[in-house]
C-alpha cells in the first residue's frame, strides 16, 4: 500500500511552505448509507508536522473536515535538504507517518 | 389523344428533371454532416470567448472566470486527483487471475489511447466508449465489471487518460450508415430538452457556459470531455463521463439512463467528435 501523504515543502531562505494531502475517508459518524445505517465515525484526530524533533504544527481534528483533507501552511526556519516528518493518527488507531526533504 | 399523351409525358419528364436538380440541394440540407457540424460548433465558441485559445477549452469553468482560474493552478500543484491516479496506475499494471492486463484489450498496451474513444465498432453497429471497452475486457478475462461510475472506473480512466495528456481527440466516423446515424442520434440527444426544468445538455452548456448555476460556473460543452475523468470538490472523489451524464440528467430533474445506455454512449460519440482536435487534458479537477 502506498503511503497516503503526500507532502511537499520548499524553502524560501526564511520560511517554509509546506503543503501536503492526506488520503482518508474522514466519515463524521453523521452520515447513513443507502440502508440507512448510520456510517461509524472514522476520521484523523491528530496531524503532526515535525522538523528537527519538534512539532512545527499540530492539528486536532474531527468529523467536520472533509474526506482526503489538504493543508497548507508556512513556518519561519527550515534549511533546504532538511527532512519534515508527518504523521496523522485516527480515531480507530490507525496512523501514517512520512518524511519528505525540504526543496 | 397520342398529342395530348406525348405533351403529359413531357411534362412528366420536365417534371422529374427538376426533381432531379432539386433534389441533392434538399437533402444536402438535410444530410448528416459530421465535418461541417463540428466546425459549426467550435466556430460558435471561439466567436462566444474570442479572448480563449482552441486548447483553453477543455479546462472547463476555468477558463471562464479569472478567480477560478487562480484557485485551479495553485491546485494543481497538487491535484486531487493524485490518489486515484495512482490506484488506477497499479491496477492497470496488475494482471488478471488469467495472467492477462488491461493493456492485452488495447492498441499499444492501452497506453496514450484515450483519444480515440469512443470508436465505432463496425461489427456491433455501435458506439464504443472506453469505459465500456474496460469492462468488457473484465468480462472477457473472467473478471466481474465495475460500476461505472466512480472508484475503481475513474481510476482506471484517470490513468489511461493521463498516458494520453495533450494527444488531440481524434475520434473516427467510419463509412458506415450506422455510425453516422449513431453520431446523428447523439446530436439529438444533445440537443433534446427533458427533464421538469426541460433543460438539453446545449441549454447550459452551449447557450450559457461562463454563466453561474447556484454557485457553479458552467462548462463550455467544447472540450467537456476531454478532461474526464474528473475530481470534483462537490462529489469529493472522482467521477467518469458516465457519472457526469447521469448527475446532468438528474440535476435538471429528469430520470437518468442506465450508465453505457445506448443514448449515452450515441451522445458521448457526439461529444467527442466535435472536439476533435483538442488536447486530452485528464484526469481533470473540478469545483
Amino acid at each position: 500500500m502506498a503511503s497516503t501523504i503526500r507532502v511537499r515543502a520548499t524553502s524560501s531562505g526564511e520560511t517554509t511552505e509546506v503543503q501536503a494531502l492526506i488520503q482518508h475517508p474522514m466519515e463524521s459518524g453523521f452520515v447513513k448509507d443507502a440502508k440507512g445505517e448510520i456510517i461509524p465515525p472514522h476520521f484523523i484526530q491528530q496531524l503532526t508536522f515535525e522538523y528537527g524533533g519538534k512539532p512545527v504544527f499540530v492539528a486536532d481534528w474531527g468529523g467536520g473536515i472533509s474526506k482526503d483533507p489538504y493543508v497548507k501552511f508556512a513556518f519561519k526556519g527550515g534549511k533546504k535538504g532538511d527532512d519534515l516528518k508527518v504523521s496523522w493518527i485516527d480515531n480507530k488507531g490507525a496512523s501514517d507517518t512520512t518524511t519528505a526533504k525540504i526543496q | 389523344m397520342k398529342l395530348r399523351t406525348k405533351v403529359q409525358l413531357s411534362l412528366a419528364a420536365f417534371g422529374l428533371v427538376l426533381l432531379a436538380f432539386a433534389a441533392p440541394s434538399v437533402f444536402a440540407a438535410d444530410k448528416v454532416d459530421p465535418v461541417a457540424d463540428a466546425k459549426a460548433f467550435k466556430k460558435f465558441f471561439y466567436e462566444k470567448f474570442p479572448k480563449l485559445k482552441p486548447e483553453d477549452f477543455v479546462n472547463g469553468p476555468y477558463s471562464m472566470n479569472e478567480d477560478l482560474y487562480k484557485q485551479w493552478q495553485e491546485k494543481e500543484q497538487f491535484p486531487p486527483y493524485e490518489f486515484a491516479l495512482e490506484a488506477g496506475k497499479e491496477m492497470f499494471s496488475k494482471p488478471f487471475k488469467n495472467g492477462k492486463t488491461y493493456g492485452d484489450c488495447f492498441a499499444n498496451k492501452g497506453i496514450g489511447v484515450r483519444q480515440d474513444y469512443p470508436t465505432f465498432d463496425e461489427k456491433e453497429g455501435k458506439v464504443i466508449t472506453l469505459e465500456l471497452a474496460l469492462n468488457r475486457c473484465r468480462e472477457a478475462n473472467g473478471e466481474p465489471p465495475f460500476s461505472y461510475l466512480r472508484d475503481e472506473m475513474a481510476s482506471l480512466t484517470a490513468y489511461m487518460a493521463f498516458t494520453s495528456r495533450g494527444k488531440p481527440f481524434d475520434i473516427k466516423i467510419p463509412n458506415d450508415p450506422r455510425a453516422l446515424e449513431a453520431y446523428e442520434k447523439g446530436k439529438e440527444y444533445f440537443y433534446t430538452r427533458r427533464g421538469q426544468l426541460n433543460f438539453s445538455c446545449a441549454t447550459c452548456h452551449v447557450q450559457s457556459p461562463g454563466e453561474r448555476v447556484r454557485t457553479e460556473v458552467l462548462a463550455p460543452a467544447l472540450g467537456i470531455l476531454n478532461a474526464m475523468p474528473i475530481y470534483r470538490s462537490e462529489w469529493s472523489g472522482m467521477g467518469t463521463t458516465s457519472r457526469r451524464f447521469t448527475t446532468c440528467n438528474s440535476q435538471i430533474r429528469g430520470v437518468p439512463l442506465t450508465p453505457q445506455d445506448d443514448e449515452y454512449r450515441n451522445v458521448e460519440y457526439y461529444l467527442s467528435y466535435v472536439s476533435n482536435g483538442l488536447p486530452i487534458s485528464g484526469p481533470g479537477a473540478r469545483p
